[in-house]
């Protein structure tokens, strides 16, 4: 390695997905102030927070129709005010997805937030560009998505953007860059590729900075949380499991580690299932970025430092020419009722019951679970359900589920439930039934010219 | 293999290897990775796409993909259309299927008794 680059980048993780702990970032930020103080001159840190799932955009931007100033992260403030006031008195610059459906009211709230911390008033930038659920992209959505889109009711249309406008947001001297729908590992590679002056053709070290972002993305999973399967899998503290931090070298290799004084471990098995986590080819894991390929990885414990993994033997190809856009649009109703037997030959009521509302609901496809029996892997057909013989259990709670695009058809479920009160079979009781929108989702890809990204710094008067 | 059966012990995979299961639409993932690199060479061997697709039967997956990770003694199942439509879409209370990593690890594999010692668990 070249004798000069700049020294390892940290990236410190403090959230894998909106509704995350809100205590994480503390340990995390702590942690990286003091690697700063006792590290090597020209150290960098960055701290990021990945809040994007499938619908969670959907869902913004659904408040955002009913409030203009929402639809960003709605724990955005619990999750940065604890430590925005350090990360900005030690330099650590943030980079979130956290904008959601509305970046800019985001980056005004952490304006406000610093004014109210007495921090002084922090450069902060909006990347744009991902969102296509205005009338002006309806077009291009139809020329992609064809005869799907007839009738659809959109809630929101996204681009999955890369890296390329974080990183000119921060060399353009940004401390807190706020996205939408930017791909998740693209939160770390920003800060990589500014840091380290890669170009956006950099094949290897974007590929290798990609797999860096995509453990850190998912917050605690590469520390142990998601992972405790006692006696084959213990995690010491999972109650404070700690956040990931990264250190990624000029080459784009990296180390993974976690927040001092925090619970979990890091270890090969650890890292191993979360370089694998929503991957499908390993040699071509698809980013805005780059086609990252972990088919020769390898990882491998840091001798000597407890809680510390390397990645290696990642390699990257040329980035695909599009980008995959999510479309969520409204679904319909989901109708869910319950109820419960209990001892002497229960399971055989609880069938029973099924059986009645399947006569009782023709024309909806009902999905039956016996909770206490089968009711997380069996499928909607029931097919596992009938190959399961009743054992005799004396504890089972029934689960049907429907959905219907018309509300009245849903809503014939709930009512059928509640009738098994008097109507069903003996002793059935704890009736619960909910009715609730769904929003269902079509994917599409877009050629990267039709989808112009942008950063903006904003200026004092935008937060006003 | 030409091992007699005295010679090999049956277990679940979960004592041979662990795993994760992701999601994107209406497919799942799952990771399985050997507990020790010497327990890899018989799950290459015995869990092929064939003997996943049957212990998904009930799922009936459109295809189901093996991909090998040797350095990482490890493989990555892709199972195409198992979650009913995918988290917005289906009706299971894993809408996920976050749980079917435990319906992969619960198959049964063979193990000569030698490597009964690299096995994880009682």
């Amino acid at each position: 390695m070249n004798a000069n680059a700049p020294p390892p980048l940290l990236i410190g993780c403090a959230a894998g997905f909106s509704g995350d702990r809100t205590d994480a970032a503390g340990p995390v930020v702590d942690t990286l102030i003091a690697r700063l103080a006792s590290g090597p001159a020209g150290q960098r840190a960055f701290l990021i927070f990945e809040t994007l799932a499938e619908r969670t955009l959907a869902l913004a931007q659904l408040r955002r129709r009913d409030n203009p100033e929402a639809g960003y992260e709605p724990l955005l403030d619990a999750m940065l005010r604890p430590v925005l006031a350090r990360c900005l008195a030690h330099g650590i610059r943030i980079v979130s997805n956290f904008g959601a459906a509305n970046p800019r009211a985001a980056a005004r709230h952490i304006a406000r937030m610093a004014r109210e911390l007495g921090a002084d008033a922090p450069r902060i930038a909006v990347v744009e560009g991902d969102d296509l659920s205005g009338p002006a992209h309806r077009a291009l959505l139809h020329e992609a998505l064809g005869a799907q889109m007839e009738g659809l009711r959109i809630v929101s249309a996204n681009a999955y953007i890369g890296a390329e406008p974080i990183a000119a947001a921060l060399d353009a001297g940004a401390q807190i860059v706020v996205c939408g729908r930017v791909a998740d590992p693209s939160l770390a590679v920003g800060p990589a590729m500014s840091h380290f002056g890669w170009r956006a053709d950099d094949w290897h070290r974007l590929g290798r900075a990609t797999m860096a972002g995509h453990l850190l993305e998912c917050g605690a999973q590469v520390c142990g949380g998601y992972f405790a399967d006692p006696g084959y899998k213990d995690v010491p503290g999972l109650d404070a499991v700690g956040f990931p931090i990264a250190e990624i070298d000029a080459e784009g290799h990296c180390s993974i580690g976690k927040a001092d004084g925090t619970g979990g471990l890091v270890s090969e098995a650890t890292v191993k299932e979360q370089l694998l986590y929503e991957v499908h080819d390993p040699s071509a894991y698809l980013t805005p970025d780059v086609v990252a390929d972990i088919a020769e990885a390898e990882v491998k414990p840091l001798p000597g430092a407890p809680d510390r993994v390397a990645l290696s033997g990642v390699r990257g190809h040329a980035r695909p020419s599009h980008y995959k856009v999510n479309v969520c649009h409204e679904g319909g109703w989901l109708a869910e009722g319950e109820i419960s037997y209990a001892g002497p030959r229960a399971e055989a009521r609880a069938r029973l019951a099924a059986e009645v509302l399947r006569k009782r609901l023709e024309g909806l496809a009902l999905r039956v679970d016996l909770i206490g029996a089968l009711s997380i892997l069996g499928d909607d057909a029931g097919r596992m359900l009938a190959d399961t013989p009743d054992t005799g259990l004396r504890d089972v709670r029934l689960r049907v589920a429907a959905t219907h695009a018309e509300r009245a058809q849903a809503e014939r479920l709930a009512r059928e439930v509640m009738a098994l009160y008097t109507c069903g079979p003996a002793g059935g009781g704890g009736v619960r039934t909910a009715l609730t929108p769904r929003l269902n989702t079509l994917s599409c890809l877009l050629p990267r010219e039709a989808v112009p990204v942008r950063f903006e710094l904003l200026g004092a008067e935008a937060l006003a | 293999m030409n091992t007699s059966t005295d010679d090999m012990i049956e277990v679940p995979l979960y004592r041979a290897a662990h795993g994760r299961t992701g999601d994107k639409g209406d497919r799942s993932n799952i990771s399985v990775i050997a507990w020790h690199a010497d327990l890899y060479p018989l799950l290459a061997e015995q869990l092929t796409p064939e003997r996943v697709s049957m212990q998904f039967r009930h799922r009936t997956p459109a295809r189901v993909q093996r991909f090998l990770l040797p350095r990482l003694h490890a493989m990555n199942f892709v199972l195409d259309a198992v979650l009913d439509g995918g988290v917005n879409d289906a009706l299971n209370l894993d809408a996920h299927g976050k749980a079917l990593s435990f319906l992969l690890l619960d198959m049964p594999i063979r193990v000569p008794r030698a490597l009964a010692p690299m096995l994880a668990g009682p």
